[in-house]
């Protein structure tokens, strides 16, 4: 065999490209360990991938924080746990202000709204919340798509939810599996599967992904990406870390730019057909020129707006950089 | 000029808070009231944010400095 039947990148372009079949843990450690000098090339790559199997529409989302801090769950990296004295305070979100929230999202041109809530997983309380706010988003003539995130659910809450008509349930595994008791001690990686499997099963659309930069080694990054692959979301949503004041990752280093780049290849080779989402933390580590590569680099979903905690970038500033990129927005009721 | 630094809450005059104001100006929304220091209950939405302190009220990402 030549040196260019081994290059990781050439088989790549034969598997994934042509094949549309994803990079095993092994591949992914080979195109993570690729030196800078191969970067464009590697984003281009990851760009056709997309193409091929995507397509050029952009999924465009917008999230709010229903239930706010005072999670009793000790996520290093998560500002709203009640354990770290981080600054951020417990906050419920009203419906009315729910409603404008969504009409907020629908009125950016997107079509997906996310509600979601700092907790181990939903009450009572919280569901009513969300089923009222529901109904309240619709009687507002907003048909926007409704997706939740509210940890970790039962069989019946999935079942609830399904009736509710939330069609997508964002629940990160967060990390490598090898590195998640690291990250969480409160409850474990498996539990949150088991509610993954619970969502699919019912035939909500499943959205997961998780945070780049805790401290995981390249290893576990392609090992993540792996795991993500087997589970075969619909949507894999890509943090990267933002080190929150008062957590246990206060003084961590912010994600280096080309690395971050590397990274959101490197999962588009392992993932080539679900929409691979820019979540939180992108201004920071990626600036305006590195969102723009990334999405030139994989990426074809991005939030919009602000975050849960944080703030993003206006917008209409996003929806003119997928304008200049010549990326449409897709558009509501159209399948994946 | 506010007595107390809106991200992290100690007196504005004392020590260095250029990353705060960096941070301030990007991705975080004020945590601490500027006029008194405390510690605000924030709500952060798609389009802006509304950040209320006990003593001194609301203020928005419209109306920052209202107090």
């Amino acid at each position: 065999m030549t040196a260019v039947d081994t290059d990781i990148l050439a088989v790549a372009r034969e598997q994934v490209l042509e094949r549309g079949e994803g990079l095993s843990e092994e591949q992914l450690i080979a195109v993570l360990r690729l030196g800078d000098d191969r970067l464009e090339e590697l984003l281009q790559l990851a760009h056709e991938v997309r193409m091929r199997w995507c397509g050029p529409e952009v999924e465009v989302e917008g999230i709010v924080s229903l239930k706010t801090g005072g999670c009793p769950e000790d996520c290093h990296f998560c500002s709203q746990s009640g354990r770290f004295p981080s600054p951020v305070r417990s906050a419920w979100l009203d419906i009315p202000g729910l409603v404008r929230s969504a009409r907020e999202t629908r009125d950016t041109g997107a079509t997906e709204f996310c509600i979601v809530a700092a907790v181990r997983g939903p009450d009572a309380r919280l569901l009513s919340q969300v089923r009222e706010g529901i109904k309240a988003i619709r009687e507002d003539g907003n048909d926007i798509q409704i997706a939740c995130s509210l940890g970790m659910l039962t069989q019946e809450q999935v079942d609830e939810l399904v009736a509710m008509g939330v069609h997508r349930y964002n629940h990160n595994l967060e990390t490598a599996r090898s590195h998640f008791p690291n990250v969480v001690t409160t409850h474990t990686w498996e539990e949150r599967w088991e509610t993954l499997r619970m969502i699919r099963e019912a035939g909500m659309e499943v959205c997961c992904g998780g945070i780049i930069g805790m401290g995981e080694t390249v290893e576990q990054r392609a090992e993540f990406a792996a795991q993500l692959a087997e589970l075969g979301p619909d949507e894999c949503t890509m943090n990267f870390l933002i080190p929150q004041p008062g957590t246990p990752y206060e003084q961590y280093e912010v994600v280096e730019g080309r690395d971050a780049l590397r990274t959101v290849a490197a999962f588009r080779l392992a993932m080539p057909r679900p929409l691979l989402r820019f979540s939180g933390g992108r201004e920071l580590t990626f600036g305006d020129l590195g969102t723009k590569q990334g999405m030139l680099g994989g990426i074809n979903a991005i939030i919009v707006g602000n975050y849960l905690t944080n703030l993003g970038r206006p917008a209409d500033q996003d929806l003119a950089m997928l304008d200049e990129l010549s990326m449409p927005v897709k558009a509501l009721n159209q399948s994946l | 000029m506010s007595t107390f630094c809106a991200r992290c809450g100690l007196p504005a005059a004392e020590g260095d808070h250029e990353r705060c104001a960096a941070l301030l100006a990007s991705i975080d929304p004020p945590r601490f009231c500027g006029d008194c220091g405390r510690r605000m209950v924030v709500q952060v939405t798609p389009a802006g944010w509304v950040a209320n302190c006990s003593r001194h009220g609301e203020r928005t990402s419209t109306s920052p400095s209202v107090g």
